[in-house]
């Protein structure tokens, strides 16, 4: 642990596959590292699990490589220099200048506390060099009903299971797009839910197209041989080309009607058939969470399924020099990519810190080539599913575009079609959409598309945003003024030279 | 398979027994130890805890892990908790969350 008052050597923000690994690495390698993770324990999305007053004997009955966890926890447990920091919200990232330390904001507690009159915990941890691990949020494409009690997100089913031990039904449909809705389907069908069908917007033949990247990831034909036969063992029938494209109630969901896709995710009319439920876990894939980053103007590049992730240089560190991201923060690529470019990024930190040479030329060179590999792969998944323009056809016009501002469909197209927006800031003035307290990670897609003038017109890029997460104002207000305030939304500079 | 053999994910995950009771809207709603508001809500069948603030519409949990906000309920009297963070507490009263959940307008 650095003497009180001086910066750790590296903070690593996020406790997922990417964190774990990066701060395990980084201290057996020497260097004093702050570990901070708004979740009270380790784990993130991938390796999510009860807390540890439901003594669960068998955690490992969720996962197939708890054993890859279990380590990681081991080696953070004996390593000297990781100073734990869980309960800690961060909602900004700031340096005085290039070359100063890093400073994170955090606010303290079990984080959920919206009341902007309570007085806020915070705190300010400092550090030398910056590991972005915040992994990613999951995106939507709205339909109506989809605001219906009893539908989920795909991940928030998944999530809710691994910690929380509940099921949102017992007939629970899995529908949208991307791997991890064979995951959600295979775990809620373990947990004892009916999933009669997984419904994929996409086919899974894209993947064929892009026969190297699967040639070099035998792991992942594994990975989905494992999860067909876990579907079949459930008797889940795997429908493609398919999507929710309404969900049926009143109070809760009862049913939902599914319909066939044609070219560009278009329903095919007249193909609509209804499916008896009590759940819906649905997503349409994940975006990564880089607002901490792109606030201090942090290159990005667009991926295949149009989603934004950090630049970054081939040892991981992005273009703010000494800000290095791994795992989903660099583009949608799954635990396995997290966990080797978490490593790779903490070699590389420990080299510029050291000035030392990272750890033998032939480790990096291996984690080097894995880690292009596993990219490849995720580049071929991200273009296997793409949303498809057509989806904006199932909307209705009374459709619940914005969940918090319950904005609708029709709202926001009358604000592009009579009043001009082109870009969800101007969606967001006019209509109020994306304005409410999810900060508009959950309309933002939609409404993105929306917006865009041409139904194929490529999105906007990541909206910049002054805070991470809602900040009570007491906190803000209590900032000392020896903490540099957080850069300005549209401030190119990194933080003030106050 | 009959509703009453069906496996449950704590049989699965080999948790805990012990429970522990709290209200949702004066009825008892079980708890595991280290159980969400959110998470014991589900078992219990409940799916919705808010009415919104335009349509007064019902919502429950969506994203799971913090980040929607659909799930805001009052909990001890206070208003816009996260019942997917928030750890259920023995005899913790938790009340639909009607609206912004402040008895005045603001
Ligand atoms: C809801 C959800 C469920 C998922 N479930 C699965 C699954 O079951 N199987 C699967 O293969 N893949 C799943 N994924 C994909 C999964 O994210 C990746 O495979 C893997 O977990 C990525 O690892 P990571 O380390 O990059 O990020 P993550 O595992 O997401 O870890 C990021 C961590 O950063 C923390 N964090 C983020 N922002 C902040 C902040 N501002 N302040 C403090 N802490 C912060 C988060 O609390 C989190 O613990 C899921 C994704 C989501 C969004
Ligand atoms: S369910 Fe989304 S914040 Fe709780």
């Amino acid at each position: 642990m650095p003497s009180p008052g001086d910066p750790y050597d590296v903070a690593v923000l996020g406790a997922g596959p990417a964190g774990l690994a990066a701060a395990v690495t980084a201290a057996e390698q020497g260097l004093t590292v702050a570990l901070l993770d708004a979740a009270q324990q380790p784990g993130g999305q991938y390796y999510r699990h009860p807390a540890p007053a439901a003594r669960a004997t068998r955690p490992d009955a969720l996962h197939h490589d708890w054993r890859v966890f279990a380590g990681l926890r081991e080696r953070l447990d004996a390593a000297e220099g990781v100073t734990r920091l869980y309960g800690h919200h961060v909602w900004s990232m700031t340096r005085e200048a290039p070359g100063s330390p890093w400073s994170l904001h955090a606010l303290t507690g079990e984080g959920d506390d919206d009341d902007a009159s309570a007085p806020g915990t915070g705190t300010t941890v400092q550090a030398r060099a910056m590991l972005l691990a915040t992994g990613s949020h999951e995106r939507h494409l709205p339909f109506p009903g989809w605001t219906l009690p009893g539908v989920v997100s795909a991940g928030g089913a998944q999530a809710m299971l691994k910690s929380g031990l509940a099921l949102p039904g017992t007939r629970v449909v899995v529908a949208g797009s991307g791997p991890l809705l064979l995951a959600a389907a295979t775990s809620l069908a373990a947990a004892g839910a009916d999933v009669p069908e997984v419904i994929e917007a996409s086919g899974y033949l894209g993947y064929a197209r892009h026969p190297a990247a699967l040639a070099a990831n035998p792991g992942k034909l594994t990975e989905a041989a494992r999860h067909g036969a876990a579907l079949l063992r459930h008797r889940v029938r795997p429908r493609t080309r398919s999507a929710v494209t309404e969900a049926h109630g009143a109070d809760r969901v009862e049913a939902v009607t599914v319909s066939r896709l044609g070219r560009d995710w278009r329903p095919v009319p007249g193909s609509e058939r209804r499916v008896a439920c009590d759940a819906l876990a649905v997503g349409h894939g994940l975006v990564p969470r880089t607002e901490l980053a792109t606030t201090l103007g942090c290159a990005t590049r667009r991926a295949a399924d149009g989603t934004y992730a950090l630049e970054l240089g081939p040892l991981q560190e992005t273009s703010l020099r000494g800000l290095w991201a791994a795992g989903e923060t660099s583009g949608v690529g799954g635990a396995q990519a997290a966990l080797v470019e978490g490593e790779l990024a903490a070699l590389a930190i420990t080299a510029r810190l050291t000035g030392r040479r990272p750890a033998p030329a032939r480790r990096l060179r291996a984690l080097r080539r894995r880690r292009d590999h596993l990219r490849a792969f995720a580049d071929a998944m991200a273009a296997a599913h793409a949303p498809g323009p057509g989806w904006t056809r199932w909307l209705g016009d009374d459709t619940e575009v914005c969940r918090c501002e319950e904005v609708t469909a029709a709202r926001v197209r009358e604000a592009v079609a009579d009043y001009g927006a082109r870009d969800p800031r101007s969606v967001k003035l006019l209509t109020r959409a994306g304005m409410g307290w999810c900060q508009g990670r959950v309309c933002g897609t939609a409404v993105a598309c929306l917006a865009a003038a041409a139904p194929d017109a490529t999105p906007a890029p990541p909206d910049r945003r002054l805070l991470a997460t809602p900040v009570p104002l007491g906190t803000l207000a209590s900032l000392t003024p020896a903490d540099p305030p957080p850069a300005a939304p549209d401030d190119p500079s990194e933080g003030h030279p106050s | 398979m009959g509703q009453a053999d069906r496996t449950t994910p704590a049989d699965l995950v080999g948790a805990t027994d012990a429970t522990h009771f709290f209200t949702f809207d004066g009825r008892r709603v079980a708890a595991r130890p280290g159980q969400s508001i959110a998470a014991a809500l589900w078992t219990a069948g409940i799916l919705a805890w808010r009415e919104t603030r335009g349509a007064a519409r019902p919502r429950g949990a969506f994203c799971g892990i913090g980040q929607c906000h659909d799930c805001l309920a009052t909990v001890n009297g206070r208003p816009n908790r996260r019942a997917c963070l928030v750890t259920a507490r023995p005899g913790d009263e938790v009340t639909t969350q009607k609206g912004h959940g402040h008895a005045e307008p603001r």
